[in-house]
């Protein structure tokens, strides 16, 4: 009796070991599968006349402006200038507040008031982001609620506590030695905390910048609240209407227009790519850089 | 090489003669919050000569040195109370930059620039401290490492990394850097006990050396040490000065008890 | 050997002025910067309940348990987005968490060491992707394959549960729940196979050594050691999960009403304020009720990341003691 009690749990133990590596199998299904037609449907509509001039579709379905020439180099412009411009306004604000906090905040109050701020603005659901952003501009200057600059703020909010967070971390692993150091040379604050210590840092730093970027490219919520319908081309300015790759694939999405259809996963195709080579490049350049460093 | 800041108006021989010492501590005590960790501390420290402050740890040696050059006041929730005085100044109303151009040190664990070379981690001080040219440069970097004992050992990698050095070699190597920074006085904290018995007596012996032109303090919790290589030598225990003066008196007729009973051995 | 010191300056005092400003320009950047991050923090919190102070003045938290959206009639519930967040991301818990840990049991324990990485980077992978694909491929290809075939098989089966009633559209609660599944099971096993490979050896050794099979050590050794970290992810896991709009928005319908089965149509929070927030239409107490509705979503996140955060603090101190 003992022993079919024994050889009971063995078998079971083997179908619990079975069944974590379906799990495995059971999630990499949505990937693959994500990934094929991306590549096949996507890949299947790339060709020059994609970035130059749009698909040929009815012109009364929207976005109107894709009536227009102009193809899917204009929503690439588009995320570019976003990301752009998010960037600027994010990365100065997120690196300053990470060193004020690592390296003059330490463990007083006042770094862990920044910790606080990153935490509740990492908690903004990006719709919120955008609702803020509309309602702000709209009291500001109604007439620049749809556009790039509406949009990049947006995307500013959501990318400030990610650059904050990763930045605050590397600046926390460069060891105390390394300040001390500079400091008994009469190397000054400001020179310690930028030249020294940042420069230590700057592997984890921009890798960080990276990864929010490629957060931010994917983001469609806000922008479909504040960037407006049209897609001008060529596109016009910063407070003009602006227009963005992950919105394309909404519109392809909820459009029953066969040719937008294909649009969107082309669109879909070149998101993932645009994202793979960010994700990849941060992972790079944080062994590049750390690497050479450490070389001298 | 002219420093951009120069002003001289005193010169410190002058000062020296007048004063007597070359730093003087007066009933300083220094606190990390609330804790007291040194009382009261009075004594002096002469130009060109080497002082040694010894004790059993946590006696509060390390935090004294630290306040030679005002890095104690780094620390978090750090505070100090009293004066030092540095050619008869006072170190604590002068400009805490300022005043640690003057007063270099070097580290229990050697720590050099992980990211540089050798050269660059010698040059460190100039090179963010001013412009200086590529030849100020190249000749400074060659009198620190001569200076440091180091330069022969190295004059072939210059511009390796420093982390490639053996633990002497990287504790020479920061020395070199901080003697690169022009300072009168050199503190040093325990330099030796990260290091081997050989690297030990190199650096005991250049010890005897750097003290014709710098003043040195040393803290080491190795009392033959003191013996060694010091002119004066200071004995903390529990956060006070128990006994201070020159090394020989000290060590063979010491006046308190506790001195005694350090230096043969009872406790610590 | 002495080589002097030729290059001693004469006793300088003072530091040059220039790095002396340098300090000051430099702390006045820095709190600047800091500056900035406090007021967007306060000011997006500030703006938030400024423009939705007429929904708070005259519904106040009604709106919570008011069952009915009809903004033409003056009705403003928003009790079936509320219930849409809350399903929805309960659900995909419910199934990211057991998949989420069998993969991450899987890649620690029992998988072999050249699988470990390459897997591990392709779960990172998916967390990349962006949601706007999650929900575009949900709508193309998942929902189609839920009407034609999963749908009608848990009629079958699970019909007598009352929870499978109603038309087949492709587009409802489950299909939502699933992609929202998908989307949150990356963070799910990435944080738990980190808390999984902080289990010391001893602990799995102690199971083993009394005859313990694998499955065994890992259910009441490992898992237990780890669980605070395993909870942490999940609940992060859910944090992203009820904020999330896209892929949503694709999937589950966009009906303002209350759900009475899995595959009713649906909407949540984030939804609701993407499809009602630029109408027109509605009269001025729409888009303060939509911001009420955003600030509440953005406390019960709020809620949720902090209680992560104090899980894995726990977690951190030692799994051993919190797993007895």
């Amino acid at each position: 009796m003992n022993f079919d009690r024994a050889a009971r749990r063995k078998y079971f133990s083997h179908g619990m070991t079975v069944l974590t590596g379906l799990s495995i199998v059971v999630i990499m299904i949505p990937l693959i599968a994500i990934i094929y037609e991306a590549a096949s449907i996507g890949g299947s509509v790339i060709n020059v006349a994609f970035f130059t001039q749009g698909i040929p579709y009815p012109c009364n379905s929207p976005p109107a402006a894709s009536c227009q020439q102009g193809g899917v180099i204009v929503p690439i412009e588009g995320t570019l200038s976003l990301l752009g411009l998010a960037s600027l306004f994010s990365v100065p604000v997120g690196v300053g507040a990470a060193i004020f906090a690592v390296e003059y905040g330490g463990e007083r109050a006042s770094a862990r008031v920044i910790g606080i701020v990153a935490d509740v603005l990492s908690g903004v659901p990006s719709i919120v982001a955008g609702a803020f952003v509309y309602i702000v501009m709209l009291a500001y200057d109604p007439s620049i609620v749809f556009s790039t600059l509406s949009g990049s703020l947006a995307l500013s909010v959501l990318m400030v506590p990610i650059v904050t967070r990763t930045c605050e971390e590397a600046l926390r692993t460069v060891p105390h030695s390394v300040r001390e150091a500079a400091l008994a040379l009469g190397i000054s604050r400001w020179k310690t905390s930028v030249r020294i210590v940042f420069v230590a840092a700057l592997p984890g730093v921009v890798t960080g910048v990276l990864l929010s970027i490629a957060r931010a490219a994917g983001e469609a919520a806000p922008l479909l609240l504040v960037l407006g319908d049209g897609c001008p081309h060529p596109l016009q300015g910063i407070t003009n209407e602006g227009c963005a790759l992950p919105l394309w694939i909404f519109y392809g999405a909820t459009n029953p227009y066969h040719n937008w259809y294909l649009l969107a996963w082309g669109c879909a195709l070149l998101l993932l790519l645009i994202i793979l080579i960010l994700s990849i490049s941060s992972r790079l350049v944080l062994e590049r850089l750390a690497r050479r460093m450490r070389g001298g | 090489m002219a420093l951009p800041e120069d002003a001289a108006k005193v010169d410190d021989r002058n000062l020296n003669a007048y004063y007597g010492e070359k730093m003087q501590v007066q009933n300083l005590s220094a606190f990390y919050g609330e804790n007291r960790a040194i009382q009261d501390i009075n004594m002096q420290i002469s130009d060109r000569k080497v002082t040694a402050i010894i004790g059993p740890s946590g006696c509060g040696k390390s935090t004294l040195i630290r306040c030679l050059n005002r890095l104690h006041e780094t620390a978090p929730k750090a505070r100090v109370e009293g004066s030092v005085l540095l050619d008869g100044e006072d170190l604590y109303k002068l400009d805490a930059t300022a005043v640690r151009r003057r007063v270099g040190m070097v580290f229990q664990k050697p720590n050099p620039f992980a990211t540089m070379s050798i050269y660059n981690n010698v040059s460190a001080p100039l090179r963010f401290n001013g412009r200086p040219s590529r030849d100020e440069l190249d000749a400074a970097v060659l009198r620190a490492l001569k200076q440091a004992a180091l330069w022969d050992e190295v004059k072939d990698r210059i511009d390796s990394a420093a982390t490639g050095l053996s633990g002497g070699q990287q504790q020479r190597l920061c020395i070199a850097r901080a003697l690169a920074a022009n300072p009168e006085v050199l503190l040093m904290d325990e330099p030796c006990s990260a290091l081997d018995p050989i690297a030990t007596a190199k650096i005991e012996e250049l010890i005897g050396q750097l003290k014709k032109d710098y003043t040195v303090v040393i803290v080491t919790h190795n009392m033959q040490q003191a013996a060694r290589v010091a002119d004066n030598t200071a004995f903390m225990y529990l956060g006070k000065l128990v006994e201070f003066g020159p090394t020989e008196e000290l060590f063979e007729r010491p006046k308190e008890h506790l001195t005694e009973s350090y230096i043969t051995g009872r406790f610590g | 050997m002495s080589l002097g010191n030729p290059f001693r300056s004469p006793t300088s005092k003072k530091r040059p002025r220039i790095s002396k400003v340098g300090d000051q320009i430099f702390l006045t950047l820095l709190l600047l910067a800091v500056a900035g991050i406090i007021a967007l923090t306060v000011g997006l919190v500030g703006a938030l309940v400024f423009g939705s102070r007429m929904a708070l003045q005259t519904l106040g938290l009604s709106i919570l348990w008011t069952r009915t959206w009809d903004p033409p009639n003056n009705t403003w519930g928003i009790l079936p987005f509320v219930v849409g967040t809350l399903v929805t991301s309960a659900l995909a818990l419910l199934i990211a968490v057991p998949l989420g840990l069998g993969a991450a049991i899987f890649l620690t324990e029992h998988a072999p060491a050249w699988l470990r990485a390459p897997v591990g980077q392709v779960i990172e992978l998916l967390a990349a992707i962006p949601s706007i694909i999650f929900g575009f491929w949900g709508l193309i290809v998942l929902v189609p394959l839920m009407r034609s075939s999963v749908d009608p098989l848990l009629v079958r089966y699970l019909g007598w549960t009352g929870l499978f009633g109603g038309v087949i559209v492709g587009q409802d609660y489950l299909t939502a729940s699933l992609v929202l599944a998908v989307m949150a099971i990356p963070t799910v096993t990435a944080i738990s196979r980190d808390s999984i490979a902080t289990v010391p050896r001893a602990q799995k050794e102690a199971a083993l050594s009394i005859g313990a099979t694998d499955w065994e050590v890992t259910r009441r050794a490992v898992v237990p050691y780890a669980r605070s970290g395993i909870i942490a992810g999940a609940v992060l896991g859910l944090g992203r999960a009820l904020g999330e709009t896209m892929a949503v928005l694709l999937t589950i319908g966009n009906s303002p009403y209350l759900p009475t089965s899995f595959f009713s149509q649906g909407e949540t929070i984030a939804a609701a304020i993407a499809n009602y927030f630029t109408e027109t239409d509605s009269g001025p107490l729409e888009i303060p009720v939509l911001l009420e509705a955003g600030l509440i979503l953005l406390l019960i996140t709020l809620a949720i990341n902090v209680g992560a955060r104090l899980v894995l603090a726990r977690f951190q101190q030692g799994g051993g003691a919190a797993a007895e």
